[in-house]
């Protein structure tokens, strides 16, 4: 009886050992992404400071994620932890209940976030997941083919002299088009770009009754406008390009100019992969007849599913991975020039990153001037300045892109694609019980 | 133009349309594995380079990024016991369609087929409900019962039209001598049609291998293979075609070397039943 004792003692002292160094893994998605890749290499500095937490990586392709984060949310599977999603993502999820609210207790600094950001990534005034990184969408431009064809760019222009610049540039000859704008079909590639330029053209996607309204003359206007230009002044076969082409095209040399997300300022402004590296200017994003809403915002977040089973452990890495001492250890690790910029103040407050990132004023200027909540002249129902925060956003944003993208090469007049498209989003907003 | 002359000129224009084929299909691979060695910029250069300063960068990013051998790992033990287990299914299956056709038989291989026409993504909520029902989310088991089910019809085909092919007056033979169906089945058909299920097997094997749609829907860290690796390194903001390539040539590389090895039983397998 003695003996049987003495190992029931054991035994409960080797689990109650076991357990207090037992490891959680947490499984996190994310996307391809630079910023996202140092954070990978960066795991042994987690690991080090929390010895019982191990992470496992799951990269995926941008679509790919989306998909599998979205089965995996909607269906409570507890694949993973940690997922990589977007702003368009945070506040759906958050309002459903498929998502952790963020810890922002403590020494996190919840309020060093830039108030933008953060607003993009609540419901109801909590936040739903943290910014790894965020962006905005600003002019970068040759300087020397401004200067050669005697036009200047200011801080922010209209559309009208920007097609100017445009034309002056334009030297299809030598192989420099006057500017490259996105053209390939997407809710986050043509649409991306065209909301935020409807936007300040006074367009809205929704009235204040849900009624789309893409058949206005400001929509008309906006994308008459963008096909115009594109046509006249844009890269051959501009329908098929998304941000890595135009940023492979820019690189080469061949825009003038190129509108697009702010984080493309870092490899346009880097030797390594830039021809025209030291030839880069920034500018904010033009305008028409309004500001409001004339660049977009977006921020790659790190949320927490609520079916995970390491809630604690993923909150500790989400507040590791999204920290001020975070961005200091890749500047550690790569200097100021690599860390993840858009989502804190103190990035730009530091004299160290703003000497290194020649591009962080206009960056912080974008991104401050975008409000996901006030993004359209006439009153708009929804959140978000490049799409609507609704579930039925990213098919109607995709159907309308590829009607615009139609409209770009040629295949239909710009009317008749903004009609096809106002008619398929009026049948999924009906469909979908809005009126 | 004499009828010798013709001749040689049919030879020499089938020949050179051949090369001309088969360099069409090779091509993008030859510039897959040429950018593996480009840096990102070289990659994206307009015109595109075909001289350059190779670089192995590209490949130490992958090794470093990666876990290669165990996506490799994943991509042998999905393939192959896929390929087993569906052999194991079709093999009577289609021995018993061959030999002892029924009245539905042809409607139950046209059924077979037609479950190949529907698009894969058509089933993906109920399979990918059902996976995590049965805890098979991220697990080889799971990529391999879906591979099996994947080729089964294909596979069940392949060896139906080979069987159909053997004489039947061996298997007459055979039952003369008091052979049962199993006794045929075992003792007579596979000795003799070991040639056509190698190569249906092989076939299997590279479709299972090539399997991107379920491997990146139903796995994550654990049980992802060689194609979620690659698909890994696509990036929606960033250049990444020569990294992109150095993972596809590292991914591509054991099947292109396996295939070459057994290149007469896969054209073999691909053929057979076309010339009778």
């Amino acid at each position: 009886m003695k003996s049987l004792t003495k190992t029931a003692i054991a035994c409960a002292v080797s689990l109650a050992a076991f357990n207090a160094f037992a490891e959680t893994e947490i499984t996190i998605a994310t996307v391809n992404n630079g910023h996202m890749i140092e954070m990978q290499k960066l795991t042994p500095e987690f690991e080090k400071q929390y010895p019982d937490i191990k992470l496992k990586w799951v990269t995926l392709e941008e679509g790919v994620l989306r998909q599998n984060v979205t089965q995996d949310i909607a269906n409570g599977s507890g694949l993973y932890d940690v997922m990589t999603i977007g702003m368009y993502e945070a506040p759906i999820w958050g309002e459903r209940g498929w998502l952790e609210p963020i810890d922002t207790s403590g020494d996190y600094d919840v309020e060093d976030i830039l108030p933008s950001i953060r607003g993009g990534l609540s419901y109801n005034d909590t936040m739903y997941a943290a910014p790894f990184y965020g962006e905005s969408s600003m002019v970068m431009y040759r300087k020397d083919l401004a200067d050669k064809a005697g036009v200047t760019i200011g801080d922010r222009d209209s559309w009208e002299h920007i097609r100017d610049a445009a034309a002056a540039m334009n030297d299809p000859d030598n192989g420099v088009y006057g500017i490259c704008l996105r053209g390939k079909a997407g809710w986050g590639d043509n649409m991306a770009f065209l909301s935020a330029m409807a936007n300040s053209f006074g367009a809205r996607w929704f009235d204040m009754d849900w009624k789309p309204q893409l058949t206005s003359d400001e929509w008309k206007n906006a994308v008459n406008f963008y096909v115009d230009l594109l046509n006249k002044y844009g890269p051959p076969g501009a329908s098929g390009n998304s941000f890595n082409e135009n940023l492979a095209l820019f690189n080469e040399g061949k825009c003038g100019m190129w509108i697009d997300a702010t984080i493309a300022a870092s490899f346009v402004t880097d030797p390594k992969q830039s021809k025209v590296a030291d030839k880069v200017a920034f500018a904010q994003s033009p305008y028409a007849v309004t500001e409001k809403g004339a660049n977009w915002l977006w921020s790659w977040a790190l949320g927490i599913p609520a079916a995970t089973k390491h809630a604690e452990a993923a909150q500790t890495f989400v507040r590791w991975a999204t920290s001020k001492e975070y961005i200091k250890l890749v500047a550690e690790h790569n200097g100021w020039g690599a860390v993840p910029t858009g989502t804190r103040t103190s990035t730009y407050e530091n004299p160290e990153f703003t000497k290194a990132a020649v591009f962080a004023d206009a960056e912080l200027k974008a991104i401050n001037s975008a409000n996901p909540n006030d993004s359209t002249l006439k009153p708009s129902p929804y959140v978000g300045v490049q799409f609507a925060a609704i579930p039925e956003f990213q098919a109607i944003g995709t159907t309308t892109g590829q009607m615009v993208s139609g409209a770009l090469s040629g295949s239909l007049s710009v009317d008749k694609a903004l009609e096809s498209a106002n008619r398929s989003a009026d049948r999924q907003m009906r469909q979908a019980g809005y009126y | 133009m004499t009828l010798t002359q013709q001749r040689k000129l049919k030879t020499i224009l089938v020949g050179l349309a051949s090369w001309a084929v088969a360099l069409l299909l090779f091509f993008p691979i030859f510039w897959m594995f040429i950018t593996s060695f480009k840096t990102e910029l070289q990659a994206i250069s307009v015109p595109p380079q075909l001289f350059f300063e190779p670089t192995f960068e590209n490949f130490s990013i992958v090794q470093e990024r990666s876990d290669y051998l165990k996506h490799a790992w994943n991509s042998v033990v999905t393939s192959f016991g896929a390929t087993i287990l569906a052999l194991i299914i079709a093999i009577p299956a289609a021995y018993s369609m061959a030999f002892f056709p029924g009245k539905k038989t042809k409607d139950i291989l046209l059924w077979m087929l037609s479950t190949k026409m529907l698009p894969a993504v058509g089933v993906l909520v109920p399979i990918y409900i059902l996976s995590r029902d049965y805890g098979l989310l991220d697990s080889k088991l799971g990529l391999v019962i879906i591979f099996t089910l994947m080729n089964l019809p294909i596979i069940v085909w392949m060896l139906f039209s080979y069987f159909k092919d053997l004489p039947k007056e061996i298997l007459e033979a055979a039952r003369m001598d008091g052979a049962t169906p199993w006794d045929e089945m075992i003792k007579v058909v596979l000795p003799l049609s070991v040639g056509g299920i190698a190569s249906t097997g092989l076939l299997s094997i590279v479709l299972c291998w090539n399997e991107a749609f379920w491997s990146l829907n139903l796995t994550a860290s654990e049980a992802a293979p060689l194609t979620a690796m690659i698909a890994s390194y696509s990036s929606p903001e960033g250049l990444f075609w020569a990294k992109l390539s150095a993972a596809s040539t590292l991914a591509c590389a054991p099947i292109v070397i396996f295939g070459w090895f057994c290149q007469k039983q896969l054209v073999q397998g691909l053929t057979f039943g076309a010339v009778k």
